[in-house]
């Protein structure tokens, strides 16, 4: 199938990019990702440069495959990540606008490489947890009410993409830093440090200079994880009260 | 001291501040509704006149007006600010707009505020400011004391199409304010569970449809009964 590319080029940070326009001969089976690799080879085998992206696992559980198809993160089906998106959802002389994440805190590198390491900083501020958990069986030995414990899961399937931070119209990070902290504040092995958790990753949040959260929701919309809201109010509700009940 | 100051000056800290004004300002409108409700008595205005009097004179009230003056203003400086700060926290929007995953409202808070204190312009100018500033008639009721005339100011101005006509834009206005500020109110505050968010959700929607409608009638009622 023949499409068209309108893609983001964009050499440095600093430089101010612009739309290049491509022609594709790809097939229905291969993932997005591939029909960028057949660009890239195409652009080598002229002399050109190829487009910069991330991938990396290419099944939909490291979350590098950042990029905006058509407006969405992740392109337009809800619940994946680029990497699983197939071409099969495109038909025969399809226009595809393919663009960055567009988040304050995360600066362009080069194309559709943006620079995530904002995130990483939310995670050593206190994504984590210090006490010795011991061996699997310590923790099926650790009784959890099932629904809770599914809560946690579901919370700890957040990749770290950041779809949900491109997705918000304030850039905020909300989402992301409250899936960190619920999979831990839902379990026994997270309380011990769970206030001071809540209050270092929201200030670090903050000084990576993310948004402020309008509860928009169109995060959830986006998350390839499909993480709910219900997390900010976590979190909402976890800061607030930490406030008054921690020490110093 | 320095801790609080800390948290209302932080991402979720101004945002609680914007949900405890706004959930103030939801609580003191139902109050102001049903005392304006009183201006449809066709008594001549004496039961929303002595209520008007009573309102500006008792101190506990008069305390209590100090504090929802204050709200509007800390309300309105914080949500502009919010919607300044996140507008260049963004940085670009998307080439393509795709169908919007989000409501308009919740989308265009600051442009509804902004409509609600342009009518709130007019509306303190129109009563408050000209009652603290004496420029209102006198009357008696059976001979008691002599009290502010509100009531015949406010039949005066809503004769006035184009104060009706604002009235109805700031009202509508309110209404999709608050179709998306009831219920975000509550999930900024983390409040939010299954078994009662549906609930928060429908008063939310009841509120924003009823709340605004139930004083559209007043203008509209007074401007066709002249
Ligand atoms: C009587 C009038 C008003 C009421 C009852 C009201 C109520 C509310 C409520 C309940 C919220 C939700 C707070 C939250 O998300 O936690 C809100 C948000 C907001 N209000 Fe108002 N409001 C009023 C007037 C105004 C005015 C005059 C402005 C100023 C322009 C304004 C600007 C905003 C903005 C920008 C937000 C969104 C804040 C954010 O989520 O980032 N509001 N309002
Ligand atoms: S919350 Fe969802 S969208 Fe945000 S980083 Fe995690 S997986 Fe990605
Ligand atoms: S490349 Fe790992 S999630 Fe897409």
């Amino acid at each position: 199938m023949k499409l068209h590319l309108k893609i983001w080029r964009q050499k440095t940070s600093t430089a101010t990019g612009s739309y290049e326009t491509h022609t594709v001969e790809a097939d229905e089976h291969m993932s997005f990702l591939e029909m960028l690799d057949v660009l890239n080879e195409q652009l080598i085998s002229e002399k050109k440069d190829p487009v910069a992206f991330e991938h990396d696992c290419r099944e939909g559980i490291c979350g590098a495959c950042s990029m905006v198809i058509d407006g969405r993160p992740h392109g337009p089906q809800n619940g994946t990540t680029t990497c699983q998106l197939h071409m099969r959802a495109y038909k025969e002389n399809d226009t595809i606008t393919i663009e960055p994440f567009r988040v304050g805190a995360f600066p362009v590198v080069k194309d559709l490489v943006v620079e995530r390491s904002s995130f990483d900083r939310i995670i050593q501020a206190g994504g984590y947890v210090s006490v010795n958990t011991g061996q699997a069986q310590d923790a099926n030995a650790t009784p959890i009410e099932g629904g809770i414990a599914a809560e946690a899961f579901d919370a700890a399937t957040c990749i770290g993409c950041g779809a949900c931070a491109a997705a918000c119209p304030n850039g905020s990070a909300m989402l992301f830093t409250s899936a960190k902290v619920n999979h831990l504040a839902k379990l026994p092995q997270g309380q011990v440090e769970h206030k001071k958790r809540v209050q270092s990753m929201v200030a670090q949040m903050d000084k990576e200079g993310f948004g402020f959260c309008s509860n928009v929701k169109a995060c959830e919309v986006e998350c390839p994880k499909e993480i709910s809201t219900e997390n900010i109010a976590a979190l909402n509700r976890a800061y607030i009260s930490s406030m008054f009940t921690t020490s110093d | 001291m320095k801790w609080f100051i800390n948290f209302l000056t932080s991402s979720i800290g101004k945002k609680l501040v914007m949900s405890l004004t706004g959930l103030f300002l939801i609580t003191f409108l139902i109050t102001h509704l049903i005392g304006n409700l009183q201006l449809l008595y066709n008594d001549g205005g004496e039961s929303f006149n002595k209520y008007a009097k009573f309102m500006t004179s008792n101190p506990l009230i008069k305390m209590i007006s100090y504090g929802l003056y204050f709200f509007i203003i800390l309300h309105t400086v914080q949500g502009l600010m919010l919607w300044f700060v996140n507008k260049s926290k963004k940085g670009t929007t998307y080439a393509v707009k795709t169908k919007d995953n989000a409501t308009w409202a919740a989308n265009n808070m600051a442009l509804l505020g902004t409509l609600v204190l342009f009518f709130l312009f007019i509306h303190m100018g129109d009563f408050w400011l000209k009652m603290k500033m004496d420029k209102l008639d006198m009357v008696t009721y059976d001979g008691g004391e002599a009290i502010k005339d509100l009531y015949a100011r406010v039949n005066m101005a809503f004769k006035e199409l184009w104060i009706v006509i604002s009235y109805l834009i700031g009202l509508v206005a309110l209404g999709f304010h608050l179709s998306h500020g009831f219920s975000s109110a509550f999930q900024t505050l983390g409040l939010r569970h299954k078994k009662y968010t549906p609930l928060i959700n429908g008063l939310g929607l009841a509120y924003s449809i009823l709340v605004p409608l139930a004083f559209a009638i007043i203008p509209l009622y007074i401007y066709f009964k002249n």
